[in-house]
């Protein structure tokens, strides 16, 4: 047998899952979401969970909806569904440009938009969407809802502001406004491997000039990292070549990126350069085409 | 139901016949199907997600086997290669397709791709967005690793599957 034993629940409220995630125990309890990431852990024995709580039965907890401009999904969504949805597509483009990078069909099929948002790779596309776009996490525990922004969700590597005993439910972005234009660039050894790099970018624009820049950079560091040195190069300003090296050369300016088996730390430092370039400029175009 | 222990009554379908099993719940689906149901066409290569040999169909759409749980199938339809035969052991025109155009060597990664095609043919017939191009088809095969090919005739049997678009219901 790959896992070592565990005690599994599936519960089918949320109230019985915080509970399961609350009762005392002697070790770990571990949510289970798509199990993407959770059971090769599981099989490799990296995760060694006393309690699984599994909350794929639990109702209402799989629906996208958009009210009042902003965007809600259900933390169980799984990633091809949001990609292939129309709402996520208008509200969200960023989302829906970034879905179709994380690894593969079969993957997305299970794997879920709130599971990989609660795994916190700082490499992974969705926890980069939710940085660039101030997302809200709605999380459920013993004492209640909490609302968490995503500049205070994401602490370390792999690691984020919900407690043990906290279930992450939705995720809430503001819904796209007009005159915007978003883009998602990486770059990543295969298809569907995790990127070395990657860039969210949202650009709105007032006439030709800059109202609104966000920028945010996966795998240069142990969290997704808000670039606000190049968002604040580019406001303001027309977006034409030297703009855009000028909020490249900011963006990267304080980064130190570690070296692994894919790159040297110099040159994922240069790939976020690249991709801040590439995907501000396809955003401002997005924007304009947008009017 | 069974909830706090380690052992699980489930029910499921496999390959249309229903089953219902206690399992231990640690057990991913890939090793129920092969070890304790014997359906072994199902492979493992890299048992954590990466190489696409398990690929099986769980409620319409290609899934993992290696990364979930069995239990986690309770009430679910799981759909392995050996499930695509017709009844006197006929080819599935996927396995055809493969099978024209070589689309194999020593077989194991195989089954992976026959059920990652067969849930792209079945996007198509259901209308939701599908590769159509090669360099779709190739994309989207790329979760699916083959050692011995160099994927070129595994992509001509694909793109032939694709094409003739259809295959019996399954
Ligand atoms: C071959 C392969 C390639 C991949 N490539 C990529 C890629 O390119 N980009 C990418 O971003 N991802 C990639 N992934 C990971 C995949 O996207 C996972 O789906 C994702 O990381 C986790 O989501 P999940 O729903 O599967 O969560 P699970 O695996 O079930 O859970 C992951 C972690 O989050 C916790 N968790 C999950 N849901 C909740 C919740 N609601 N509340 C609290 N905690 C929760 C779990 O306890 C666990 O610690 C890949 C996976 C594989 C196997
Ligand atoms: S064995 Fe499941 S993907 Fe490799
Ligand atoms: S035919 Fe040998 S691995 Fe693909």
């Amino acid at each position: 047998m790959k896992p070592a034993a565990f005690e599994y629940l599936s519960p089918t409220s949320i109230e019985e899952a915080v509970q399961a995630l609350t009762d005392p125990d002697d070790g770990d309890t571990k949510v289970l979401a798509g199990g993407q990431s959770l059971v090769p852990l599981l099989s490799l024995r990296l995760a060694q969970p006393a309690r699984i709580v599994d909350i794929n039965r639990i109702p209402g907890l799989g629906e996208i909806t958009e009210s009042g401009g902003v965007l809600t999904i259900g933390t169980l969504v799984r990633q091809r569904s949001a990609e292939h949805s129309d709402v996520v597509r208008r509200a969200c483009p960023l989302m829906a440009e970034a879905l179709p990078h994380i690894g593969h069909t079969a993957i997305r099929n299970r794997g879920t938009v709130g599971g990989s948002i609660a795994h916190a790779d700082p490499a992974a596309e969705l926890p980069t969407v939710a940085a660039c776009l101030d997302a809200e996490l709605v999380a459920r525990g013993p004492r209640g809802e909490r609302v968490i922004p995503a500049a205070e969700f994401f602490t370390g590597f792999f690691t984020t502001a919900l407690a043990e005993d906290e279930i992450l439910t939705a995720v809430r972005i503001r819904s796209a406004a007009p005159g915007t234009g978003a883009a998602y660039e990486e770059v990543s050894r295969r298809h569907g491997d995790f990127a070395m790099a990657g860039v969210a970018a949202v650009v709105r624009l007032d006439g030709d000039v800059v109202a609104e820049a966000r920028i945010a950079i996966s795998g240069v560091d142990l969290v997704p990292v808000r670039a606000g040195k190049a968002e604040a190069a580019l406001v303001g300003r027309v977006v034409d070549e030297p703009t855009l090296v000028a909020a490249a050369e900011a963006g990267v300016a304080d980064l130190h990126p570690s070296a692994d088996l894919h790159g040297s730390a110099p040159y994922r430092k240069h790939l976020a350069g690249v991709l801040i370039r590439k995907a501000v400029r396809t955003a401002a175009q997005r924007a304009r085409e947008s009017r | 139901m069974n909830n706090g222990n380690t052992t699980r009554e489930i029910t499921l379908t496999v390959n249309g016949r229903k089953r219902t099993v206690t399992i231990e719940v640690r057990r991913t689906l890939a090793d129920f199907l092969r070890e304790d149901l014997g359906l072994t066409a199902t492979h493992l290569g890299c048992e954590h997600g990466v190489c696409g040999a398990c690929t099986v169909i769980v409620d319409g759409a290609t899934e993992r086997s290696c990364t979930q749980l069995a239990v986690q199938a309770d009430g679910r339809e799981v759909t392995t290669v050996e499930g695509l035969n017709g009844p006197n052991g006929e080819l599935h025109p996927v396995q055809e397709a493969l099978r024209d155009h070589h689309s194999f060597q020593c077989g194991f990664c195989t089954p992976g791709f026959v059920m990652a095609i067969h849930g792209m043919v079945e996007e198509k017939k259901a209308g939701r967005p599908s590769p159509c191009s090669r360099a779709e088809i190739r994309e989207e095969l790329s979760g699916n690793i083959c050692r011995c090919t160099g994927y070129q005739s595994i992509i001509d049997g694909a793109e032939a599957a694709l094409a003739a678009g259809a295959g019996k219901e399954s």
